[in-house]
C-alpha cells in the first residue's frame, strides 16, 4: 500500500533562513500530530506538500504522486485549512462552502449536497447562511474545516485548527478531527505547538524541532504503562503506610510517595492483592490505576525544549 | 395528568453519520466556468451580502435610466419631432455615462480582485487543482464582462427602442454593433487597469480611490490638454492627448474604425489612429502581463 505521505531528505532554504533541514517522514492512514514550537517548519512542510512551495532539497510524495511535478493531481486528493484566516467577510458559509466545492471539481449540485453534509458534521446549523464576517472564531474555524472536506478529500491537512479557540470550542474541535480520522475515513495530519492537544486524538506524533525532526513514533509509545500502580486509600499517611507494610508482606514491590502507594505492577493479579488487602485493613480503597508517560515526559529528555507542554 | 409517553415527540432524528462523496470531478474547464460565473455575479452583488448589492444595483439603474427616458421619447414622439435617428448616438452614450462606469469599476474591481487578496481567501483557491493562472485571468474575465454588461445594456436598450420606433433597422444594427466592439474595448482597459491596481494595492479602500483618481484625473486632464490645444489650433496635441484616458481612447479609436459620431474635439485620423489602436492593444496586454506576473510573486500565502 502506497503510504499518505512520504518524504524524503525534505529541505527548504531561505537565504537567511533553513525552514526544514533533511527531513525523513512516513505518514500512514489515520490521525498524525505534528508538533512543534511556532517557527520548526510545521507550515512549510504543509505547502510543500501541497506543491505550492519548490524544495531545495530532498524529495516528498502525496499518495505516490510527486509533489514538484503532480501538484494539481495532489490538490484534487487533498484538503487544506490554513492557519490564518481566509474567509471573504460578505458571504455565507453555506455559499462559500459550495462554491469551494465547485472549485475542486463537485458538479454544481453535488456541491450544495455535500456542503450541507459537511457544514451539518462540523457543527454549524442556521448561522451557516449569515455572512462569515459577523462569526465567532469557532465558527470561523468551522467553516474552514467544512471547506477542507466538502470534495471528499483523502487527506486533510489541519493547520493549527484550536487556535484561538476557548477550551471548550477546543475540544469540540479536537473531537472533530478525531473523527474525521476514524469515522469519515480520511487521513489527517494535524499540525500544533501543544504537545496535550495532539496526544488525545492522533495514532501518530511527529515531532519538529527548527525544522529537524525530532521523533516520529505512534502515540501508543509514548503512552505506555510505567508498570507501576497507583494505590490511593481513605485518611491519611498512616493509612497510606499501613497498606503499604502490608503489600510488603504479601511479597509487593510498595513505595509510599506522600499520601499515594507506588505498586510495582508485575501481573494482572496484584489488582486482586490490593483489594483484599485493604478489606482486610477496613480501609476505604479510592482508587487504583495505572501509572501512563504522557508525550510531554519522553520529549522533556528528547532537548525538544521549545516545545511547550500544556 | 398526561404520562410523559403522551407528549413525547413521535419523530426521530437518524444520525446517518458521514457519507463520502463517489461522484464525478468535473476538470479545470469546469472549475474555471463555475469561478467565472461566481466572480460574474459577485460583481453585480449577486450571492453576497444585500448591502453588497446596492451600489452594483444602484448604478445598473443609473446607466439604464437615460437609455430609458431616450427611448420613451423617441418612440412617443419621434414622429411628432421629426426624428430620425437617435436622440444620443449609441457612441456617445458610453462617454456621457462614465461617472457611471468609473464608480461601477472602482468599486467592483477591489471587490473582486483584492478581496481574495486581503482576506487571503487566495490560499483556498490555490490548494485545489486550478492553476494560478487560470484563475487570475478568470477573475479578469468575470471582471471584463461584468463592465461589458453595465456599458452594453443602455445601448442595447437604445437599439431595441429605436427599432421599436422604426428608424432603418440596417443602419442602427451597423452603429449599434460598432457601440458594442467599442464597449468591449473600453471594458477590456478599465478592467485591465482596474484589476492590477487592486491586486497590487490589496487594500479595498485605497484601490477604490486609486481607481477614482486614475480614471476621473485621467479623462481630466485629458479634456483640458484637447479642449486648450484645440483653442490654440494645435490640433496634433490634442490628437494624441487622447491617447492618456481610456474613455478618449475608446471614442477615439471609434471613430478611427466605424466612422463613429465623436465626442472629443480631436478624434484621431489616419495614421494617429494605428497608434490609437497600438496603445489599447499595450495597455490591455501589459495590464494582464502585469496581473501574472503579481500572482507568481504570492507564494508567501
Amino acid at each position: 500500500m502506497v503510504a499518505v505521505i512520504e518524504a524524503q531528505q525534505v529541505s527548504k532554504r531561505y537565504p537567511r533562513v533553513t525552514a526544514l533541514d533533511r527531513l525523513d517522514l512516513t505518514v500512514g492512514d489515520g490521525v498524525t500530530g505534528l508538533v512543534g514550537a511556532n517557527g520548526a517548519g510545521k507550515s512549510t512542510l504543509i505547502k510543500i506538500l501541497l506543491g505550492l512551495l519548490p524544495l531545495t532539497g530532498g524529495r516528498a510524495e502525496v499518495f505516490g504522486h510527486d509533489v514538484t511535478t503532480e501538484g494539481a493531481t495532489i490538490r484534487a486528493l487533498v484538503g487544506y485549512m490554513p492557519e490564518h484566516e481566509c474567509l471573504p467577510a460578505d458571504v455565507s458559509a453555506n455559499d462559500f462552502v459550495v462554491h469551494m466545492g465547485e472549485m475542486s471539481g463537485l458538479p454544481h449540485a453535488a456541491a450544495r449536497e455535500r456542503a450541507a453534509d459537511v457544514l451539518r458534521q462540523v457543527g454549524l446549523a442556521e448561522e451557516r447562511y449569515r455572512p462569515m464576517g459577523g462569526y465567532s472564531t469557532g465558527m470561523k474555524q468551522r467553516a474552514k474545516l467544512a471547506q477542507a472536506l466538502v470534495h471528499h478529500p483523502r487527506l486533510v491537512l489541519l493547520d493549527e485548527p484550536t487556535n484561538g479557540l476557548d477550551p471548550r470550542s477546543r475540544d469540540d474541535m479536537l473531537a472533530l478531527v478525531r473523527k474525521i480520522g476514524t469515522e469519515f475515513g480520511i487521513a489527517v495530519l494535524v499540525t500544533s505547538h501543544l504537545l496535550g492537544e495532539l496526544e488525545r486524538v492522533s495514532d501518530h506524533v511527529v515531532v519538529l524541532d527548527a525544522g529537524r525532526l525530532l521523533r516520529s513514533s505512534a502515540t501508543t509509545d509514548y503512552l505506555h504503562t510505567t508498570g507501576t500502580l497507583v494505590v490511593e486509600v481513605l485518611g491519611g499517611r498512616r493509612e497510606a503506610e499501613l497498606i503499604a507494610a502490608a503489600l510488603g508482606g504479601a511479597g509487593v514491590v510498595a513505595r509510599i510517595a506522600g499520601h499515594l502507594v507506588e505498586v510495582e505492577a508485575r501481573d494482572e493479579l496484584i489488582y486482586d492483592t490490593v483489594r483484599d488487602l485493604t478489606v482486610e485493613l477496613h480501609l476505604g480503597l479510592v482508587r487504583m490505576q495505572e501509572r501512563h508517560h504522557r508525550i510531554e515526559d519522553v520529549f522533556r529528555d528528547e532537548e525538544a525544549g521549545r516545545v511547550q507542554p500544556v | 395528568m398526561s404520562s410523559p409517553s403522551e407528549t413525547r415527540p413521535t419523530g426521530t432524528i437518524h444520525d446517518i453519520g458521514y457519507r463520502p462523496y463517489e461522484g464525478v470531478r468535473l476538470g479545470e474547464g469546469a472549475v474555471a466556468w463555475s469561478l467565472f460565473r461566481t466572480g460574474l455575479r459577485h460583481c453585480f452583488g449577486l450571492g453576497r451580502s444585500g448591502r453588497s448589492k446596492v451600489l452594483p444595483m444602484t448604478l445598473l439603474g443609473a446607466i439604464l435610466l437615460p437609455a430609458v427616458i431616450l427611448v420613451a421619447v423617441l418612440v412617443q414622439a419621434g414622429e411628432a419631432l421629426g426624428l430620425t435617428g437617435q436622440l444620443v448616438p449609441y457612441s456617445r452614450y458610453t462617454m456621457i455615462t462614465q461617472v457611471v462606469i468609473s464608480v461601477f469599476v472602482a468599486a467592483q474591481a477591489p471587490a473582486l480582485i483584492s478581496r481574495d487578496l486581503r482576506f487571503r481567501t487566495i490560499t483556498l483557491y490555490l490548494a485545489r487543482p486550478l492553476r494560478r493562472s487560470t484563475y487570475v485571468l478568470v477573475r479578469l474575465a468575470s471582471l471584463l464582462v461584468a463592465v461589458f454588461a453595465l456599458v452594453t445594456a443602455p445601448l442595447l436598450v437604445l437599439y431595441v427602442g429605436g427599432l421599436l420606433a422604426d428608424l432603418p433597422p440596417g443602419r442602427e444594427t451597423k452603429l449599434f454593433l460598432g457601440a458594442v466592439v467599442g464597449a468591449l474595448l473600453l471594458a477590456a482597459l478599465l478592467s485591465g487597469l482596474a484589476a492590477l491596481i487592486s491586486a497590487v494595492t490589496t487594500r479595498r479602500g485605497l484601490a477604490v480611490a486609486a481607481i477614482i483618481v486614475v480614471l476621473v484625473v485621467s479623462f481630466t486632464a485629458v479634456a483640458a490638454v484637447q479642449g486648450i490645444a484645440t483653442e490654440q489650433e494645435m490640433p496634433r496635441l490634442a490628437q494624441v492627448a487622447g491617447l492618456f484616458s481610456p474613455y478618449t481612447l475608446v471614442d477615439g479609436l471609434q471613430v478611427w474604425l466605424f466612422d463613429a459620431v465623436a465626442s472629443t474635439p480631436a478624434a484621431p485620423t489616419g495614421r494617429t489612429g494605428v497608434l490609437f489602436a497600438l496603445t489599447a492593444l499595450v495597455v490591455i496586454t501589459a495590464s494582464i502581463i502585469g496581473l501574472l506576473a503579481r500572482y507568481r510573486r504570492t507564494t508567501a500565502l
